[in-house]
């Protein structure tokens, strides 16, 4: 798993790489405690990825974040960065390595900000112009303008951006390892869903390795490559991708930390364009009525889509349309919703309930039928696993 | 110690003698004109008799607040002893003091210097203590050592506090040093004490003191303002 080392950079622009994580039984336990706060945690995140701590409070999330930069010594066991001891080093040092982002976010009330993102490059000594060329390409790529944003105070910012000026200074010296402490924890739901919309995409860009702790199963689900389920004890509950967690809880308290609401949250992994659709009979106006119906028959519809000629979808033709020789205009429904290949299957669910049908075209990039999306196709989805069905009326209520 | 001033004020009292106004221990303008530079020297000397006791208690002080800030289980101690001189009364603390540092500015300075300790030491403290947690968490998550932080985020926040007490220090020895006559030390006390009854002198000496106070307390507060701009800066 060493095969990823973390190059040291030789000049400003040059990308540090990922670094993998170890705990190998990880275990601390706190005097006068009969119950360790961390018990043998193993596991393995391998370079790039993010790696979410989830659990209850007490489940000793945090200890375990914060084992790997020493802000607490392990009792047992041993974390392995880039596959040497964590405990080998000098505390303040592997710090200044690893990226540290928390909650409250921490910035220093008396620095501006470009000096509060300039903390660690001090520390390591850099040149004043390379600190200066490094606070400005972090403000801008954490979105906030370098010219507006640099010279003011902390107290002058927003919850939101201070929160991401607190991602820049985590990121100021390119650290192989950021560890994050529920980073959007504090801010608002609206900001929050942004924030890590925007994060996901940094870090499409940086492919940093992640530890990042939260409460929040849902924000589990959607930031991490791996999820790592904890229980009071800081026992390892489950680690597993978000899928695999969501179709296969290993026990029962890993069955309702994810919620009843479960199978919801798959849809929400998944895009339309990953399940299998229904084939759809697609007709022309003025096309021959037999060949229209021979569609019909090969479709999954017993009804024909009647679409345009760049195929884009019409509307839903009635058994009057084929009465003559020809296919005739004569549609008994619109093709509402319309659903795109790329939508989250759980947003394209929504939108058949609302639109109150059982199915709707999904078309591609170009608005050309794709296929169709049913609720039985959904369905279908769903038992692929072994979830149990749930009523329509429970999605919309969860939806 | 006190029959000796009064024996000083003699020639005060001649040059006195004559003029209405000033026989009859009113407010005149004019004799204060003609002796403003009486005060000159005495003033200059209340100067350093709160600058000197104000900058070695809060070497003391501060010295003191660093260690405790460290060793928290001495701030309790501390406090006491610096507490317990506070609450001595001056006269009796220069009385006290004679018999070790005899009379004059020494006796004063020393006196005076206990007074500061307990304002400022609570003050340093204090001023540390409201450095907030995840500002220091932050420190260390991102690898600053103990003296790093102290140096860059603990001391710069705790300025407005050390300031503040610096402040009720000074301004509190301006006053206590016009007592310092009594430990035969100089400074506006002296000229106070020589003429009590006559306006004119009590009017000058005592109102040089509130104007000392009031120009040092705004020198500590302008350095305030210049050394914590993030203070005053608004969203």
């Amino acid at each position: 798993m060493n095969d990823q080392s973390s190059a040291a950079p030789t000049d400003g622009s040059s990308e540090r790489q990922a670094a993998t994580l170890e705990f190998r039984e990880a275990t601390k336990r706190y005097e006068g405690q009969t119950e360790p706060a961390v018990d043998s945690l193993s596991l393995e995140v391998p370079a790039g990825e993010i790696c979410v701590l989830v659990g209850p409070s007490g489940c000793g999330k945090t200890t375990a974040m914060r084992l790997v930069n020493r802000m607490i010594d392990l009792t047992d066991g041993d974390i392995l960065l880039d596959g040497s001891s964590v405990t080998e080093r000098k505390p303040a040092e592997l710090r200044r390595e690893i990226g540290y982002a928390i909650q409250q976010i921490g910035l220093f009330p008396h620095l501006t900000i470009a000096d509060n993102i300039a903390t660690v490059p001090r520390l390591l000594d850099w040149s004043k112009e390379r600190i200066r060329a490094r606070v400005d390409e972090l403000l801008e790529l954490v979105s906030l303008d370098p010219a507006e944003t640099r010279d003011r105070y902390p107290g002058q910012l927003s919850g939101g951006q201070r929160q991401r000026v607190g991602v820049a200074r985590a990121l100021a010296v390119d650290p192989p390892l950021m560890l994050m402490d529920e980073p959007f924890g504090a801010i608002d739901p609206i900001n929050r869903e942004r924030l890590q919309n925007e994060f996901l995409r940094l870090q499409q860009e940086i492919r940093k390795t992640i530890v990042f702790v939260t409460h929040d199963i849902d924000e589990a689900i959607k930031m991490g490559d791996k999820i790592a389920i904890l229980r009071k004890g800081g026992k390892l509950a489950q680690f597993a991708t978000p899928a695999e967690l969501l179709m296969y809880p290993a026990s029962k308290f890993v069955e309702d930390f994810v919620g009843s609401d479960r199978a919801l949250k798959r849809l929400a992994l998944q895009r339309v364009r990953d399940i299998d659709l229904w084939k759809a009979a697609k007709v022309r106006v003025g096309e021959p009525a037999g060949e229209a119906r021979a569609k019909i028959a090969d479709s999954d519809l017993p009804m024909a889509l009647l679409v345009d000629d760049q195929e884009r979808p019409l509307g839903w033709l009635s058994d009057r349309a084929f009465s003559g020789e020809r296919v005739e205009r004569d549609i008994r429904s619109p093709a509402d919703p319309v659903v795109e290949l790329d939508d989250i299957l759980r947003d394209a669910l929504a939108d058949l309930l609302t639109s109150e049908t059982r199915y709707g075209p999904v078309v591609d990039g170009s608005g050309r039928v794709a296929g169709v999306l049913s609720l039985e196709v959904i369905g279908g989805f769903l038992h692929e696993a072994p979830i149990e069905a749930r009523s329509g009326a429970e999605l919309v209520e969860e939806s | 110690m006190t029959f000796d001033l009064i024996a000083q004020s003699g020639d005060f009292f001649q040059e006195r003698s004559g003029s209405g106004c000033v026989a009859e221990n009113g407010f005149c303008p004019d004799w204060i004109a003609d002796n403003y530079d009486r005060y000159v020297t005495p003033f200059f000397e209340h100067v350093l008799l709160t600058v000197v006791p104000v900058g070695i208690g809060f070497a003391i002080a501060f010295t003191l607040a660093l260690l405790a800030h460290r060793r928290q289980w001495l701030i309790g101690p501390i406090t006491g002893v610096t507490g317990a001189l506070y609450t001595i009364p001056s006269v009796a603390f220069f009385f006290l003091l004679q018999p070790l540092t005899g009379l004059g500015n020494t006796t004063a300075i020393v006196a005076l210097t206990c007074y500061t300790l307990l304002i400022i030491f609570r003050n340093v403290i204090t001023g540390l203590r409201s450095v907030p947690a995840e500002a220091k968490d932050a420190a260390r998550g991102m690898g600053l050592t103990e003296n790093q932080m102290l140096l860059r985020v603990e001391l710069p926040l705790a300025v407005p506090e050390l300031l503040a007490g610096l402040r009720i220090a000074t301004t509190t020895t301006v006053g206590l040093a016009a007592l310092a006559f009594l430990a035969g030390a100089g400074g506006l006390g002296a000229e106070l004490d020589r003429l009590p009854s006559f306006k004119s002198n009590v009017v000058v000496a005592g109102g040089l003191s509130v104007l000392l106070a009031a120009v040092l307390d705004l020198m500590i507060l302008t350095v305030q303002r210049l050394v914590t701009p993030w203070e005053r800066a608004s969203a």
